[in-house]
């Protein structure tokens, strides 16, 4: 297939069966294009989200700019990027011009709430196996903690956390000790 | 013109909005304020839509502010406006990020990154686990335990997890699709 409408489908499909946001893409993510295509490695998609997180605009959009960028220059990333986004511009626009009432229909209630299980029991998995991969000596346990602390009982904007943790990757081999 | 001020504001969003959907809301509401596009009952209805529906949750309010505003046409100007700023400032780190690559601080520096990431995706999880698996208004309002625990939602995560586990290569689509139907068959 050509590589341009690829990544506009690859990323329309990513788009359309993604509820909750940037963090619950990270399955799909990892699934389509680490194991489906060859078009990054799960430690690449980390990288992303946190220059996501530290960059204006939407985690999904620019991850996958970052990924069409990397694949295909301007060019790819602008397929990649209009792909992810496209689902989301057609089922929205249909609804608040016909479906304005969509969020209070029973049928869409019942199944919103079986997603949001779907959706935490992705997560999950994906924190299990990402914790298995990257998180292996001490210092990469406490930054895990001290990132997931902080995020969970201080309103934290993730910027600092993740600045926080360069900073300590870089003293780290500074001192020459693994991460 | 209200196509070229919904570009212009929503281009406004994406460039200063810092981490993701949910920073969009507070931008929004400054919008509701100062035009006649939407009102802040409108906003609250495009949030429960944004977040019931697929696609990334910024993306689904600047779509659905863009039309109530102007129709179709306003609708993909405010998308376009919001996504503008952060495919351009991608494109110039992707670059840099390209060379700078194997450098060795560089490296190290997202050595450090990644688990700080991983906790960040857990706290997501975390959320999402509190919102899908405990009704904390009902347990708020009667202070009775068996009403915070929503039980059948606790058999499905773990059916859904069991099988994740068993079968690792299954594609999130279908765990997604399957958990939409047993919603809607029990009435979740």
């Amino acid at each position: 297939m050509n590589i341009y409408l690829d990544l506009f489908l690859t990323f329309a499909k990513i788009g359309t069966f993604t509820f909750g946001g940037g963090y619950a893409m990270l399955p799909m993510f990892q699934k389509e294009l680490c194991e489906r295509h060859d078009w990054a490695t799960k430690e690449e998609i980390l990288d992303y989200y946190a220059v996501a997180q530290c960059t204006p605009g939407v985690i999904a959009v620019n991850t996958a700019t970052f990924v069409g960028a990397k694949q295909k220059g301007a060019l790819g990333a602008a397929c990649a990027t209009i792909g992810v986004v496209f689902p989301a511009v057609i089922i929205i626009t249909i609804i608040a011009l016909v479906l304005k009432n969509f969020a209070d229909i029973p049928a869409v209630q019942h199944a919103f709430n079986g997603i949001r299980v779907a959706v935490a029991v992705l997560i999950l998995n994906a924190v299990i196996r990402l914790w298995k991969s990257n998180v292996k000596t001490v210092w990469a346990r406490l930054i895990f903690a001290a990132s997931l602390l902080l995020m969970l009982f201080v309103r934290l904007s993730p910027v600092y956390p993740i600045l926080g943790a360069a900073a300590i990757g870089i003293v780290c081999e500074l001192r020459g000790k693994k991460i | 013109m209200i196509y070229w001020q919904l570009f212009y504001e929503f281009f406004k969003i994406g460039l200063f909005a810092v981490g993701g959907g949910l920073a969009t809301i507070p931008f929004l509401q400054e919008l509701a304020e100062k035009y006649p596009w939407f009102d802040t009952a409108m906003l609250s209805n495009m949030i429960a839509v944004g977040e019931s529906t697929p696609g990334p949750i910024g993306v689904n309010m600047a779509t659905y502010a863009g039309v109530m505003a102007a129709g179709i046409p306003g609708g993909l100007i405010a998308t376009f406006g919001l996504v503008l700023p952060s495919y351009l400032s991608i494109l110039l780190i992707a670059r840099a990020l390209a060379k700078f690559r194997e450098n060795r601080w560089v490296n190290a520096a997202f050595m450090g990154v990644r688990p700080a990431v991983t906790g960040l995706i857990a706290v997501a999880g975390v959320s999402m686990l509190r919102v899908s698996l405990l009704n904390e208004t009902a347990f708020a309002a009667s202070g009775a335990w068996e009403s915070l625990f929503l039980w059948r939602e606790w058999i499905l995560f773990a059916v859904l997890f069991a099988v994740m586990w068993k079968w690792k290569k299954l594609h999130p689509i279908v765990i997604i699709a399957a958990a939409a139907v047993v919603g809607i068959v029990f009435g979740l």
